[in-house]
């Protein structure tokens, strides 16, 4: 088992008390660690700062443009908005937990194949957030896939990409299953 | 953004632990359930609690059951997300589980809870509206035991609730409710996501007959006073009246001249009162038309009468 040594990356931030720390047994990313954590520190701040794990984004901070979406307990929130102290126990899933082995995972491949992405700041939360829908949905409408994205702001692409993408993805993951099952 | 200061988190398994918990530590402690509201209110708004008690480790305050007797009983700790597409919920009281998928997006859904929506006592808080044309009542544990009281005298002011410190509030309750009981919610909002209601109005009817004559009905407005209301001259001008355009027409005027909005960034006083007006009489004449189901959400905001 893999313990952490927090804080790991930018210690000591203004006024931190060590006293309250919690230790935590979470499975970020499939991999269990047992993390000692400081309690009021955000999740977001506990993945990129401590964690190492840069490809989750803070846009706002305050849980309206969903650039911090990770899956917990297989569910996305806006991990801008989650204690570290509540975590105990916690499945955690970033983007850097997406792509299994080699290959691109089917909603990476979709995005860079449609332009889904272009500065690529809202791309993470928009990756969680679209395979989160497709676990739920495999045939989603468009008017569906807005739905789902609604807490998911890009000020690039104007959408229209995205939700090609998201289709696509939707098609491709389709696809493999069929293949699957015929072994 | 701001980071929050330090604070301690406590996580009972128990609501006598979490009050203990509460009552040992002293002020400055502040229960946590999704954190939608207290991490803005940590991050944005300067609140700097000494100590967070979460409440998601107790186990008897999730969870949303029908009795037999036909009432609904929702944990406090039920995630907006749970109400929204919980199956009981989605086919008895369809515009309930609209009230809640109105709220945020699905990541703030997925935390948020119902029990937090109606603790934090804003005005526009989604469900509050749909919950009390329910005639839901709450259930807090307090320091004296068990307390119940209707959703509708649970309030005192913006941010002010009958609870008082320490106070756990535990579960919603709505009671028995006709087969035939139709109602509808309407967020009114420029926006169609992310928004907070600019003007929310619930109704829940019963009518008799072909003609639909109401029998008996319920309408509540949220954001357009200190705390969510019942709009009861509205309601006295429908009852025993048959439901049509015209009659709709003057409940939406009674329910504007009821309530007492206030200018603020979102909208002005005049505006939300011509809103309540309009969304007044919209929600009236689409219970009437009822639904069928759970409508998807492009379909909601649609005008069905
Ligand atoms: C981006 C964003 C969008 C939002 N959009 C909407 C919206 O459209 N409509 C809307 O109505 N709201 C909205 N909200 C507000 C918020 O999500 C809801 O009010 C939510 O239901 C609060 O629940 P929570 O579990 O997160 O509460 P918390 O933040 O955990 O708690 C809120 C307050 O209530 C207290 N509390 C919570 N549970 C209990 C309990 N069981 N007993 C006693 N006290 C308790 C806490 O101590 C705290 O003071 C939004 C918030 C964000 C961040
Ligand atoms: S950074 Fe979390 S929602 Fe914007
Ligand atoms: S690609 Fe730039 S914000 Fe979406």
């Amino acid at each position: 088992m893999q313990c952490v040594a927090v804080p790991a990356i930018f210690p000591g931030w203004p006024g931190e008390r060590g006293d309250i720390n919690k230790k935590i047994r979470i499975t970020l990313n499939g991999q269990e660690r047992i993390l000692e954590v400081v309690p009021y520190r955000l999740l977001l701040d506990l993945l990129r700062d401590e964690m190492g794990m840069t490809g989750t984004k803070e846009g706002c901070g305050t849980g309206d443009c969903g650039a911090c979406t990770v899956l917990l307990h297989g569910k996305p929130v806006n991990s801008c908005l989650v204690f570290s102290g509540e975590l105990d126990g916690a499945d955690i899933v970033t983007i850097e937990g997406l792509k299994i082995g080699p290959e691109l995972h089917p909603v990476q491949d979709a995005f860079r194949q449609d332009g889904g992405a272009q500065c690529g700041y809202c791309t993470p939360g928009m990756l969680m957030m679209t395979t989160a829908l497709l676990r739920e949905n495999e045939q989603p409408t468009e008017e569906e896939i807005r739905f789902a994205l609604s807490g998911n702001l890009c000020r690039c692409t104007g959408y229209a990409k995205i939700i090609q993408a998201v289709q696509r993805a939707a098609e491709m993951m389709r696809e493999k299953k069929i293949t699957e099952a015929k072994g | 953004m701001k980071r929050p200061e330090p604070f301690e988190i406590f996580q009972p398994a128990s609501i006598q632990e979490a009050r203990e918990l509460h009552i040992h530590h002293g002020p400055g402690g502040y229960f946590l359930a999704g954190g939608t509201d207290l991490a803005i209110a940590i991050k944005e708004k300067g609140l700097v609690p000494r100590y967070v008690v979460d409440l998601k480790r107790i186990g008897s305050l999730s969870g949303i059951r029908e009795n037999a007797d036909g009432s609904l009983v929702l944990g406090a700790l039920a995630t907006m997300r749970e109400v929204e597409i919980s199956r009981v919920i989605s086919r008895r009281f369809p515009f309930l589980s609209q009230s809640a998928g109105e709220v945020g997006s699905i990541q703030i859904r997925n935390r948020a809870t119902i029990g937090g929506n109606i603790a934090n006592a804003t005005p526009s808080a989604d469900v509050v509206p749909a919950l009390l044309v329910l005639e839901a009542q709450v259930t807090t544990s307090t320091q004296n035991g068990e307390k119940q009281v209707p959703l509708e005298s649970f309030f005192l002011g913006p941010g002010k609730t009958v609870m008082e410190r320490g106070d756990i509030l535990t579960e919603i309750i709505i009671p028995p409710a006709s087969a035939n009981l139709r109602g509808e919610y309407i967020k009114f909002s420029p926006r169609e996501m992310m928004d907070l209601a600019y003007v929310g109005v619930a109704v829940a009817l019963l009518t008799d007959g072909d003609e639909n004559v109401c029998r008996e009905v319920r309408i509540a407005l949220g954001a357009v006073s200190p705390v969510p209301m019942r709009a009861r001259k509205a309601e006295a001008v429908l009852v025993n009246r048959v439901i049509n355009e015209e009659s709709a027409e003057r409940a939406g005027e009674a329910a504007a001249s009821e309530c007492t909005p206030i200018s603020d960034v979102r909208a002005s006083a005049a505006y939300r009162r011509h809103m309540v007006r309009v969304n007044t009489k919209r929600a009236i004449l689409n219970a009437v038309c009822g639904r069928p189901g759970n409508l998807p959400w492009v379909a909601r905001r649609e005008r069905r009468y």
